[in-house]
């Protein structure tokens, strides 16, 4: 490995922060609680997502250390239920769908489309104290004794055979679920309506474009999870009969409901980071990124194949064979999109000028095991190996390489990218991308295993296995410790970072972008006047031309 | 009393807006009010299989009055007519798609 | 000075813009359009969270089919024809709200605002007479319900004498009657509570009507209000065939 950069940072000893930044503009507590500035809406996010994270990861940790032993000896069965529904719940609501929207996307949308702000500030303040209070909701529903229906609350199990707090998380993700309407509304209003002069659609950051295709997902397949909890509530309280066989209802047509939005929400939480991995990518190949139209579409695409593909997770629920040929049918077809994507980045890479910093490191992760991810999920859309596959780890292991080994690397991938760009210094360099690497080998050490242990035939969601497995388990659980690390690492190092990094400048990776033309952090309203924008997306030529022209001073 | 406009709004108020006259307005109550009688009378008639046709078919021509003109649609930017059918489109579907399911069950009631 | 030399100072200028305008807008027209287009992208939403209702409806209906039209017997045409009667007129005098704001005519705008609030106030008192009369029949799901009317529907004399044909159901399907009742409680609550939303927020557009809020050129939030009300408006005239007039004949 090289130890070439396009690290590009302004004089150590003369640098400093600028002193009117989005930080200092206004002091005190009220300010950042009735903030409508895009940038600290961000940042109280960041906080917060995080501090769900790990909590999270505590819970996965649980049922790592558990699945040592064949025999459910460290957590009862009924509790390990618990420990991996509220790690699923709180993972995907809490973490995962707004992890990159939320924070980078709040962060960075006005910037990249040349706006002051986002359309509606105010309603991106409520969408961040919906939030707040769908996890403190969920926190709630933790302690006093959790869920164990699984995240997905399948019905008449949720509905009529336990008596776990499934109103109150159900309540929780229906607010929840507000918070993350509200953002992808905000968005796609912003893109529409707030380009600035010259910035036409084609000349947006494929950043703006992800979170566009992801905010539609949000948008239109939300509102369907919020009447199905509702009615779920009902059914419980009430007693009604909608899911209920004996009274004539039907418990598959909660999974149709519920599973309308949770598939796209797969999309919701990928579509963000593959935003992100197209800015990495073309920044640190010093390239534009190939087929831009391409990967623009297949972002729309994805979004609206996807609304059309839930009944997968239904194959072996009972649904009609037609129906499992159409949506096995329509899942074969919503892999193409995808992979474009990949091939798109692959070819960016191509005789590009490649340098390895952590971001890089971590969306090159991306491609790799995106793609295992991606292709295993082939094998599930395809319902013949699916009714073998399905409700065992090889599920598990596909998700987790998408989610985790795809979306999360992605989300550590933009963090690192944009850091500079937020607090205004640079993370340590040699210890990030060491974290990089343990957290790649963590995961693969964690996951791969579990692929064979799902296609040997363990079953997901059970606290006790046959002895077979347990060689295969140990080594997942040993991986998923060299992960924790790599995650612990990053909050370590990034803390330290804001008080003892080095200055970044406005624009250490010289990328593209109008959000390296301001400067780090940037102002509160981000532009004295806004940009025009004269020229195409990552065009590295236009940057050469303007840095000759550019005094630069800090 | 009279409020002369502030020059800066008349430059760059919402001025731009199509204002709808009051008569289409009254032209559109009174389809509105026909379209019901009618989706009523025409309710007390057996057709069979067509009843739910025809009240459906009814109720969506209302709708499209009430979208196209109380709601501006018609004047509005090809952006929210967009935005109108897709919302639309994924509406239906949800339902068909979903439908699909439970009328291709050879165990069903159909 | 220059526009920017004023931004640079980091003042905002507020001889640049009307005073209702956002800073992070570069004109009015522009906040008018991002506005208008955020409350259309919420009735997005809206279609959707009613769409799972809707979807459950016509799948239990065309589950239990001989229930389901029997129990919507028990429906009254006149009520139903009177409040849907009623939110059209609703939705013409919010139109005329909104041309009112327009042509800055406040006395008109508060009329027109005042009807539509009482307007909506009549289309709920229908819906509490309705269903306290599903409360008297017994037809309250999971509370208060009996199925006497649809394993005998001679001992219901007033919508017998409408609906002669009717038949005497099986126990098991007279009990799927209560489904029905479900879904018309759940669809009609539903659409209600937008109501009342609705006509909390007309009550403090009046109130702010009467302080010129809406007259000197700042129609914004008349005419989004107002894309709102008809939406609830579209709501009910689909729901008015779907559980009243479909199923009057066999």
């Amino acid at each position: 490995m090289s130890t070439a950069t396009v690290v590009s940072l302004p004089d150590q000893s003369t640098a400093r922060i600028p002193k009117m930044n989005f930080l200092t503009k206004e002091n005190g507590l009220l300010s950042w609680l009735l903030t409508g500035d895009h940038k600290r809406i961000a940042t109280l996010y960041l906080i917060s997502i995080t501090f769900f994270f790990f909590i999270g990861g505590a819970l996965a940790g649980l049922i790592r250390l558990e699945l040592l032993t064949p025999q459910s000896d460290l957590l009862a069965a009924d509790t390990y239920n618990k420990v991996f529904s509220m790690h699923g719940l709180i993972m995907v609501f809490f973490f995962l769908v707004p992890s990159v929207p939320a924070t980078l996307g709040n962060f960075l949308i006005p910037m990249m489309v040349g706006a002051k702000d986002l359309a509606l500030p105010k309603i991106n303040l409520l969408s961040w104290y919906l939030y707040i209070v769908a996890g403190g909701m969920m926190l709630y529903t933790m302690a006093v004794g959790g869920v164990d229906t699984g995240w997905t609350f399948t019905t008449p199990l949720s509905t009529h055979y336990l008596n776990t707090h499934v109103v109150s998380a159900g309540l929780a993700v229906f607010v929840a679920g507000f918070s993350s309407i509200f953002t992808g509304l905000n968005f796609i209003v912003t893109i529409h309506k707030m380009r600035c002069p010259g910035m036409t659609w084609f000349r947006l950051p494929l950043f703006v474009w992800s979170n566009y295709a992801a905010s539609i997902l949000m948008v239109l397949g939300t509102p369907v999870l919020a009447i199905t909890l509702v009615l779920v509530v009902l059914e419980r309280t009430v007693g009604i009969g909608v899911f209920d066989p004996a009274k004539g209802g039907d418990p598959l047509l909660f999974q149709h409901l519920f599973w309308f939005y949770s598939h796209p929400a797969v999309y919701i939480m990928i579509l963000p980071g593959m935003g992100v991995v197209s800015e990495v990518v073309s920044t640190f190949s010093r390239k534009r990124v190939f087929g831009y139209t391409a990967v623009a579409f297949s972002s729309v695409a994805i979004a609206v194949f996807g609304f059309f593909v839930w009944a997968h997770h239904m194959f072996i629920m009972g649904i009609s064979n037609y129906s499992s040929l159409v949506f096995s049918l329509m899942t074969m077809l919503v892999a193409v999109p995808s992979a474009i994507k990949i091939f798109n980045w692959a070819f960016t890479l191509y005789k590009g000028s490649i340098t390895f910093e952590t971001p890089m490191l971590y969306s090159i992760g991306f491609m790799g095991l995106f793609t295992i991810g991606g292709l295993t999920g082939v094998f599930l859309a395809s319902t013949g190996t699916d009714i073998h596959l399905t409700e065992t780890y090889f599920v598990v292991a596909h998700f987790h390489f998408v989610m985790v080994g795809g979306m999360l690397m992605a989300f550590l991938s933009g963090i690192h990218f944009w850091w500079p760009k937020w607090t205004g210094r640079m993370y340590p360099e040699k210890i990030s991308q060491l974290a990089a690497l343990t957290t790649f080998i963590g995961f693969n050490l964690t996951f791969f295993p579990q692929f064979i242990l799902g296609t040997l035939g363990m079953p997901r969601r059970y606290a006790a296995y046959p002895p077979e497995f347990q060689v295969l388990n140990v080594f997942s659980t040993a991986g998923a410790t060299v992960l924790g690390v790599g995650y612990l690492l990053p909050i370590l190092y990034l803390t330290w970072s804001l008080k003892y990094g080095e200055i970044a400048g406005d624009n250490p990776w010289q990328a593209t972008g109008l959000e390296w033309q301001t400067q780090s952090p940037p102002l509160s309203e981000n532009f004295p006047e806004i940009p025009i924008m004269d020229h195409e997306a990552y065009d590295y030529e236009w940057f050469e031309r303007h840095q000759q022209q550019e005094v630069a001073s800090v | 009393m009279a409020q002369q406009p502030h020059s800066h709004d008349a430059a760059q108020g919402e001025e731009h807006i199509h204002i709808v006259s009051p008569k289409i307005y009254l032209a559109i109550l009174l389809a509105l009010l026909v379209l019901t009688a009618t989706t009523v009378g025409v309710s007390y008639i057996d057709m069979g299989i067509l009843n739910p046709v025809v009240a459906l078919a009814i109720a969506c021509i209302k709708m499209m009055l009430v979208v196209l003109f109380f709601m501006h649609v018609k004047y509005s930017p090809k952006l929210t007519k967009l935005t109108v059918i897709s919302g639309i489109f994924i509406f239906l579907g949800l339902i068909s798609m979903t439908l699909a399911d439970y009328i291709s069950r050879a165990w069903g009631s159909w | 000075m220059t526009h920017g030399d004023l931004a640079k100072s980091g003042e905002a200028s507020h001889m640049e813009h009307p005073s209702y305008q956002r800073h992070h807008f570069e004109s009015v027209a522009q906040q008018f359009d991002a506005t208008n287009f955020a409350m259309w992208l919420f009735l997005l939403t809206e279609i959707m969270f009613f769409g799972g209702l809707f979807t459950a409806y016509l799948i239990m209906r065309n589950w239990y089919y001989p229930a389901f039209v029997e129990a919507s017997h028990q429906l009254s045409i006149f009520w139903g024809t009177a409040n849907t009667t009623v939110l059209i007129l609703s939705s013409f005098t919010m139109a005329m709200g909104v041309w009112s704001a327009q042509m800055r005519r406040k006395g008109m705008l508060l009329l027109f605002l005042g009807l539509t609030f009482f307007l909506g106030l009549v289309f709920l008192g229908i819906k509490g007479i309705e269903w306290h009369e599903k409360w008297e029949k017994y037809h309250v799901p999971g509370i208060r319900y009996s199925i006497q009317d649809f394993t005998n529907p001679a001992a219901d004399p007033e919508v017998h004498s409408q609906y002669p044909d009717d038949k005497p159901l099986g126990l098991d399907m007279a009990n799927k009657t209560e489904m029905y009742f479900f879904l018309y409680f759940a669809m009609t609550g539903m659409h209600a509570l937008h109501m009342v939303i609705g006509i909390a927020i007309l009550a403090f557009m009046i109130v702010r009507a009467r302080a010129d809020a809406y007259t000197q050129g700042h129609v914004t939030f008349v005419e989004n209000f107002g894309l709102y009300w008809h939406f609830v408006d579209i709501i009910w005239i689909f729901l008015f065939p779907l559980l009243y007039l479909i199923s009057r004949h066999q």
